[in-house]
């Protein structure tokens, strides 16, 4: 969970993009880090394949600015998304602070993403946690793709207690900051709450 | 113990009182960098030649190596490895488990040895737990009363959006 360091006046939160495998998850890691300014980010970590799969996670940390006097930083992590990476996929939600869930719309991956949702419930519930109390967010990723399922029919099968999504195209960039800020609004809000 | 949901809570007696013992053991045990890092991967405290070390980076590949770690001992029926050791051609990496949360890892040279590391890091071990427990103690008696003198009892949405501009 977050780690909040009154000597230092920092606050430190974990952010894990979570969905099947080549939905886009290290893309919309990797959009934000050559989007956001040098002073604000660290190095980007991908522990990956040699056919550049994820192996383990991506890690980059970001810098947001300052919260009543306190320095903001969000840890964003991917997990591997191919199913036998399961054992993987539970060590990174450890301590996580909100979840990004990446769906990719094509028709065909459909089920995947349905696989893949009911992984991170039975994955958080193995940790302690409940998606329901945790912020989360749903991208509706490769929008720009001809073979999409319409956004009502994704939103039924993978939102049903309707969390905020938002659609996006993270190759071209689209929707992925605005991704991040929700679920950083969400992590920021729900720790005024337990404050 | 602190607890897998609990968020951890830094306070600067606490961290006086780690810096000065990570400051004792870089000089016992004739080591180059020492740092202190949560099993969620955040950095807690560092000392020594950090200038040209990305520590966040090495924070995050330290949780994610006893994370892996902690998965194999799992498997094979252990509760943990409490300690793991890399040896390179000049640098090595020790590293520990504190208190079933927090890491700490040790970088030397042949300017000293595994074996004096191990020796001060399991002395210091000690003196570190016991820091530790004062910080979970701290930390409960703050979640009992909510809202004291916290920062974030306070932020607006206004605050939040102002991170984005």
């Amino acid at each position: 969970m977050s780690f909040i360091n009154y000597a230092s006046r920092e606050i430190n939160c974990k952010i894990v993009y979570y969905g099947p495998g080549l939905c886009g998850k290290t893309t919309n890691l990797q959009y934000i880090y050559n989007k956001t300014a040098q002073d604000a980010k660290g190095k980007m970590i991908s522990l990956a394949t040699e056919t550049e799969r994820t192996l383990f996670f991506d890690f980059l940390p970001l810098a947001l600015g300052e919260i009543r006097g306190f320095k903001t930083r969000f840890h964003l992590y991917t997990v591997p998304g191919q199913v036998f990476y399961d054992a993987s996929r539970k060590l990174i939600l450890k301590g996580v602070d909100g979840v990004v869930f990446v769906a990719d719309s094509q028709e065909e991956r459909l089920d995947a993403n349905i696989e893949s949702m009911e992984n991170l419930k039975d994955n958080l519930e193995e940790q302690g946690f409940q998606l329901e109390k945790l912020p989360f967010i749903i991208q509706y990723n490769k929008r720009d793709l001809p073979n999409c399922t319409p956004v009502e029919e994704l939103r039924k099968l993978l939102n049903p207690d309707g969390v905020p999504d938002l659609e996006a195209c993270a190759a071209s960039g689209e929707g992925t900051f605005e991704t991040l800020k929700a679920v950083a609004k969400q992590v920021l809000i729900d720790l005024k709450k337990g404050s | 113990m602190l607890g897998p949901q609990s968020s951890l809570v830094m306070y600067d007696e606490e961290y006086k009182r780690i810096m000065t013992l990570i400051e004792k053991l870089l000089r016992e045990s004739n080591s180059n960098v020492i740092f202190l890092v949560d099993k969620n991967g955040q950095m807690i405290a560092a000392t020594g030649a950090t200038e040209n070390l990305d520590t966040t980076s090495l924070a995050s590949l330290t949780a994610g190596n006893i994370a892996a770690t902690g998965g194999l001992a799992k498997l094979i029926g252990e509760k943990e490895f409490s300690i793991l050791f890399h040896e390179g051609e000049k640098d090595n990496i020790h590293i520990s488990i504190i208190g079933g949360r927090i890491i700490l890892v040790v970088i030397f040279d042949q300017r000293s040895s595994l074996g004096l590391v191990r020796l001060r890091v399991k002395k210091a071990s000690i003196e570190l737990a016991g820091i530790l427990d004062d910080l979970v103690r701290k930390t409960e008696i703050h979640d009992e009363a909510p809202g004291v003198d916290s920062p974030f009892a306070e932020i607006t949405d206004d605050d939040i959006d102002n991170l984005f501009n």
